[in-house]
């Protein structure tokens, strides 16, 4: 639901009921063009099961997310780790010099992104 | 051809700026952002179809928020396809094995005061007096918990009120069969709570200590200040019980702390100060919550409330709610029970089939043992539900609550109030029709009205105090 907002304890139960019907909709058939797909982050096996991300966005690591002051200070990763994030975990091209094929030593001056993530430079094709 | 949407059944309130749906008859209430208002607004004018009130819409928002917004109102049934038949309400009776959550035990059907416009001795009696014994025996009490026992669910709570005549009359009887219920329930594994309703003209220190060491709920019925009170509340000598009670009601309100006693107050023609008997009785004399609740009556009678009066008792009732919202958004305790009670139903989202737990979870038991449908029809053949020896009459009850279903009430279907109302109490309808069955037309615009604040008031509290709506869900 998103032009609606479920207030009462019965709206909440009527929207699961909505979502669940819509999931199953989506399911049997993907193609179908009536079935406006809500873009979403997260996927779930069910309307009860639990949510995780999906595609490239397994994990979710530091870049992505602040600490509890709304700062990256406090973070469990160094957020300088974001640099490598889109093309160790999955190839993400746009954003980081493709180290597959034309940048294979990028990384080679930062073996701890923490301490040399200012050796990491620009690649000029 | 395009399908054209309409506007199905709900009721839209306007609360800090937004607006509310309560969708008829689910009960569930949503809030509508602005694409999905614009929607509504379009539909409530005339049917059309989605290319049509996008095209309506385009200058205000993209097509795709204004899809999404058909999209979700057509699930939540708030809209649908123009012309589409109501769906058919499905005629149950409650499944069977639904646990007795409230038993009323009549403890006597004698009363020390003489009050004008008593449901119970008045002229619109149900049982005629001298036809019940005036006082319920041990046995019969013993037998009644038995039985309540028997019917209560496995490990839930259930409530035992004790009730009259004028209950305290019967004060050795509530002694032991209190005592009984509280031994028996430990020995089932079950739980039992205990109230009572009194005119509190017995209460004296032994029975105050009593209620308070047993926790029991205490509802004190009081119709307010002494010049209201003493108009229809009298001995049967035609004295004024004011001054008899409020020294009582005083100390018992001093010494019984362990469950809120609240003031229930009848009111009439002649006594329709809601705010001033609501003031009188929580800031001066001190009750924790107060109810007020029409005078039940046959049409012509001298106290009957009846057209301008509803509309007086309903402006008092509304400023009350306000205020009950201002001590809701900063937590506070009001005591005004009557709008506590709608937002609960409310908040849960309530859609009855039958307007109150009467003959489903909560029964009345006569003082010869006989059930009733609830305390106002308890020794009434006509309405009899078994007894409490042989147990409930199924098929009695069966046929009962099928044919009370709000389904045969044609008059409740067009109505948005319905799954609060669902046709209003049985025992009303029965004085004013002369039959259960009937919905209570005499106050629906009176039920519309109040259930309108009370959105409005719900919806309020959910955007300003949220938090607060935690208290409901119990």
């Amino acid at each position: 639901m998103r032009r609606i907002k479920a207030i009462n304890q019965k709206a909440v139960r009527v929207e699961r009921y909505v979502e669940a019907e819509r999931a199953a909709a989506r399911q049997a058939d993907p193609a179908d063009p009536d079935m406006e797909l809500d873009v979403v982050g997260l996927e779930s096996s069910g309307p009860d099961g639990p949510q995780i991300p999906f595609g490239c966005t397994l994990i979710f690591s530091p870049g992505w997310e602040t600490d509890s002051g709304g700062g990256t200070a406090g973070l469990c990763q160094p957020v300088e780790r974001d640099l490598f994030d889109c093309h160790l975990g999955c190839f993400w091209p746009a954003q980081v010099p493709d180290q597959l094929n034309n940048a294979a030593d990028w990384t080679s001056k930062c073996a701890a992104a923490q301490k040399d993530w200012r050796k990491l430079d620009l690649v000029f094709p | 051809m395009s399908t054209r949407f309409a506007a199905r059944e709900y009721h839209a309130v306007e609360a800090e700026g937004l607006r509310f749906l309560y969708l008829v008859p689910s009960a569930a209430v949503f809030c509508a952002d602005d694409a999905a208002s614009a929607v509504l607004d379009r539909l409530e004018t005339a049917p059309d179809t989605l290319e049509g009130i996008e095209g309506a819409l385009s200058s205000r928002f993209p097509a795709g928020e204004v899809r999404s917004a058909v999209a979700d109102l057509v699930e939540v049934r708030a809209i649908g396809p123009e012309g589409a038949e109501p769906e058919p309400m499905p005629v149950k009776a409650p499944p069977e094995g639904i646990p007795l959550k409230t038993m009323v035990l009549n403890v006597t059907s004698k009363c020390n005061l003489g009050c004008t416009y008593c449901y119970e001795y008045g002229d619109d009696r149900v049982v005629e007096a001298g036809t019940m014994p005036r006082f319920m025996d041990e046995a019969t009490a013993k037998q009644s918990v038995e039985f309540m026992l028997g019917e209560a669910g496995v490990g839930e709570r259930c409530h035992l009120t004790f009730f009259g005549g004028e209950t305290l009359l019967n004060f050795k009887l509530l002694q032991s069969t209190l005592q009984y219920a509280l031994e028996r329930a430990e020995a089932e594994g079950k739980r039992v709570d205990f109230s009572l309703t009194t005119n509190g003209t017995l209460l004296k220190p032994e029975i105050i200590e009593w209620l308070a060491d047993n926790e029991v709920g205490v509802t004190i019925s009081i119709d307010g200040p002494k010049e209201v009170q003493d108009k229809f509340r009298v001995f049967n000598n035609g004295m004024g019980s004011y001054d008899e009670i409020i020294p009582r009601v005083r100390a018992l309100l001093r010494r019984h702390k362990s469950k809120p006693v609240g003031a229930r107050v009848t009111l009439t023609k002649q006594n329709l100060d809601v705010i001033g008997t609501f003031r009188h009785l929580t800031d001066d004399i001190g009750f924790w919550e107060v109810g007020f609740a029409p005078v039940t009556t046959a049409d012509g009678r001298d106290y009957a409330i009846e057209g301008e009066a509803y509309n007086e008792m309903l402006r008092q009732f509304e400023e009350l709610a306000w205020e009950w919202l201002e001590y809701a958004v900063e937590g506070r305790h009001h005591g005004f029970s009557n709008v506590g009670e709608t937002i609960e139903e409310i908040h849960k989202g309530f859609s009855k089939s039958h307007p109150c737990g009467a003959g489903v979870g909560m029964l009345g038991v006569s003082t010869d043992g006989n059930l009733g449908l609830c305390h106002r029809f308890a020794g009434s053949e006509e309405h009899r539900f078994g007894n409490v020896t042989d147990g409930v009459d199924r098929a009695k009850q069966v046929q009962f609550l099928e044919e009370h279903h709000v389904a045969y009430k044609p008059d409740c279907h067009s109505c948005w109030a319905r799954p609060l109302c669902a046709g209003g109490c049985y025992h009303e309808a029965h004085t004013r029709y002369g039959s259960t069955k009937a919905p209570n037309l005499h106050y629906c615009d009176w039920i519309r009205s109040w259930t309108d604040t009370c959105l409005q008031v719900y919806a309020a509290l959910a955007v300003r105090n949220p938090e607060f709506l935690k208290h409901f869900e119990h």
